[in-house]
């Protein structure tokens, strides 16, 4: 469980989160949802070290996380991707689903120069798993071809292998559709599945209602850095507040 | 065999020389597959060359020793600079390795040990062509090694996105340190051998202009691999003995031939892709 208590993040004078609390389980697909520039992303730098928050907790399973470099966050079992499609371009797709196993592969400082059997084995047994991850997104076929050769689609979804790799308990997915096609949205739709269904938790981000209604067994909703309501899609979606933030209220007195 | 005895007689420095700069290249090479733009490594250099000329000289160290405290002085520098200077990046990484350069080139410029500008005098010629060939050797297989290691494409994922690298549980600190203190003490020792190999170190040959002359070697043969920069310290290192006839004008035609390189190979002389295709291979990945 991913415990969030009264985070606060401002930067100077401007506030960006104020007093946001929610839980997110190990398990389902959790959605946090708002208009844009709500602060969505912030929570997601606060979760895995990129930012430190300026008010409040943050714990995964007991642990604190507040303090923690982001390579100590992905240790204790968080893995996220980025709005922003952030693969290792020059990298061939195994590559990059390599890096995501790099505390999984145990072999000692000089077992790469001896070519040591412990080098080797640990090196082949990666690699196999690094197969088996990228045809869980099916793009295992194409495993040696370098990642920028990928379509758009297709780059997030290596995003999505190379986060599995590190071996996640919550994956954090910022906006996992943002600038794709219906078609897109449709697979990823599906992949984000898969992955729950396999055990891994998912905690997402998006701003597209109809994607994340679909999808999500619990949605917190982000507006101004504060948290506006919370529940299953259903009563999210008839919350008056919610509605109001996404379309604006109806303002009597304009008609006039 | 007349022949090639005179050759060697005459070109024997050269010769050496190209063997050292490929490793003082390879060192900055290092730095820059781990996205480090560094510019420290000519002082590095001068830090192994002054060491060990003065253990040989005062301490009467035998040659394997010093060669060890070649690498182990300005890896120890390295270590001690690279905590706090490593947080910068890009350029202003490069501005302060490069000051740094400079503290290094002043101090011993005004220290009495090391002769200051007339710099030190008669250092036993103990360096032979086969240290030189090995000491590269277990450099670049050091290096292909930890390319091919979760170590190797760590850098790789650092030098591309770092803050991706860092998400993937990289310590990316630790691995930028580790490169440029495993890079530092690739360009001591290098300073060590070729100390040992010309007689005679003075401040200049480490400053400013060393320093990025070796970083034109490393761009203009390729950073793509391992090959690229030492076959780019091998021309650089030529090309001025090469266009000799050319007398007063070759400066000119070296910094010509280095602009062409740039314009028309950005990825350098030696990019395996290229020359793949250009043999007719079909395209491969390495």
């Amino acid at each position: 469980m991913l415990c969030i208590r009264k985070l606060g993040k401002h930067f100077g004078g401007l506030t960006v989160l104020e007093d946001v609390s929610f839980d997110v389980p190990v398990g389902g697909i959790f959605g946090l949802i708002g208009p844009n520039g709500a602060g969505k992303t912030t929570v997601f730098n606060l979760i895995t070290g990129l930012l430190r928050p300026s008010t409040g907790t943050l714990s995964f399973e007991g642990r604190d996380l507040v303090g923690l470099a982001p390579h100590q966050v992905t240790h204790l079992g968080i893995a996220r991707t980025f709005q922003n499609i952030r693969i290792f371009k020059e990298m061939t797709l195994l590559e990059n689903v390599m890096v995501g196993m790099h505390d999984k592969l145990g072999y000692g400082a000089l077992g790469p120069f001896l070519n040591s059997r412990a080098f080797r084995s640990a090196e082949a047994q990666g690699r196999e798993r690094a197969l088996e991850l990228l045809s869980w997104v099916r793009l295992e076929a194409r495993a040696e071809m370098l990642a920028d050769n990928l379509s758009y689609g297709d780059q997030r979804k290596l995003e999505f292998a190379r986060a599995l790799a590190t071996q996640p308990r919550l994956l954090l997915l910022d906006e996992p559709v943002a600038g794709m096609n219906t078609a897109e949205k449709t697979v990823l739709m599906e992949e984000i599945q898969n992955i729950s269904q396999r055990g891994f938790g998912v905690f997402l981000i998006e701003h597209d209602m109809r994607f994340v209604m679909g999808l999500c067994d619990r949605i917190v909703v982000l507006n101004f850095g504060r948290i506006i309501a919370e529940g299953s899609p259903e009563e999210v979606r008839n919350n008056p507040e919610v509605i109001e933030a996404y379309l604006g209220r109806e303002d009597a007195e304009e008609t006039v | 065999m007349e022949w090639l005895a005179n050759f060697w007689a005459t070109y024997s420095t050269l010769v050496y020389s190209i063997g050292v700069y490929a490793l003082v290249a390879l060192s900055i090479w290092l730095t820059l597959a781990c996205g480090l733009l560094s510019l420290a490594n000519a002082a590095f250099m001068g830090i192994g060359a002054y060491v060990s000329a003065l253990l040989s000289l005062q301490a009467g160290w035998p040659f394997w020793a010093v060669l060890v405290a070649a690498g182990l002085a300005p890896a120890f520098v390295a270590l001690i600079i690279g905590i706090p200077t490593l947080r910068l990046s890009g350029v202003y990484l490069a501005m302060a390795t490069l000051a740094f350069g400079e503290v290094v080139r002043i101090i011993v410029l005004n220290l009495d040990i090391t002769g200051g500008p007339e710099g030190l005098n008669g250092i036993p010629q103990s360096t032979r062509g086969w240290h030189i060939v090995a000491i590269l050797g277990l450099a670049i297989y050091g290096l292909a090694r930890m390319r091919r290691s979760r170590t190797g494409r760590a850098f790789e994922a650092i030098r591309e996105d770092e803050v991706a690298a860092s998400l993937m549980g990289i310590h990316v600190g630790r691995h930028k340190l580790f490169a440029f203190v495993l890079g530092a003490a690739m360009a001591g020792v290098a300073g060590g051998l070729n100390a040992h190999a010309t007689f005679f170190i003075s401040p200049r040959e480490y400053g400013f202009e060393n320093a990025v002359d070796i970083l034109t070697m490393v761009v203009f043969g390729g950073i793509g691999g391992l090959v690229g920069p030492m076959v780019g310290a091998a021309i650089l290192t030529l090309l001025p003995e090469l266009l000799r006839f050319l007398h007063e004008f070759r400066g000119i035609f070296n910094g010509l031939v280095l602009v062409l390189v740039v314009l028309f190979l950005p990825k350098g002389i030696w990019e395996p892709r290229r020359i793949r295709a250009l043999f007719g291979l079909g395209p491969r990945e390495g």
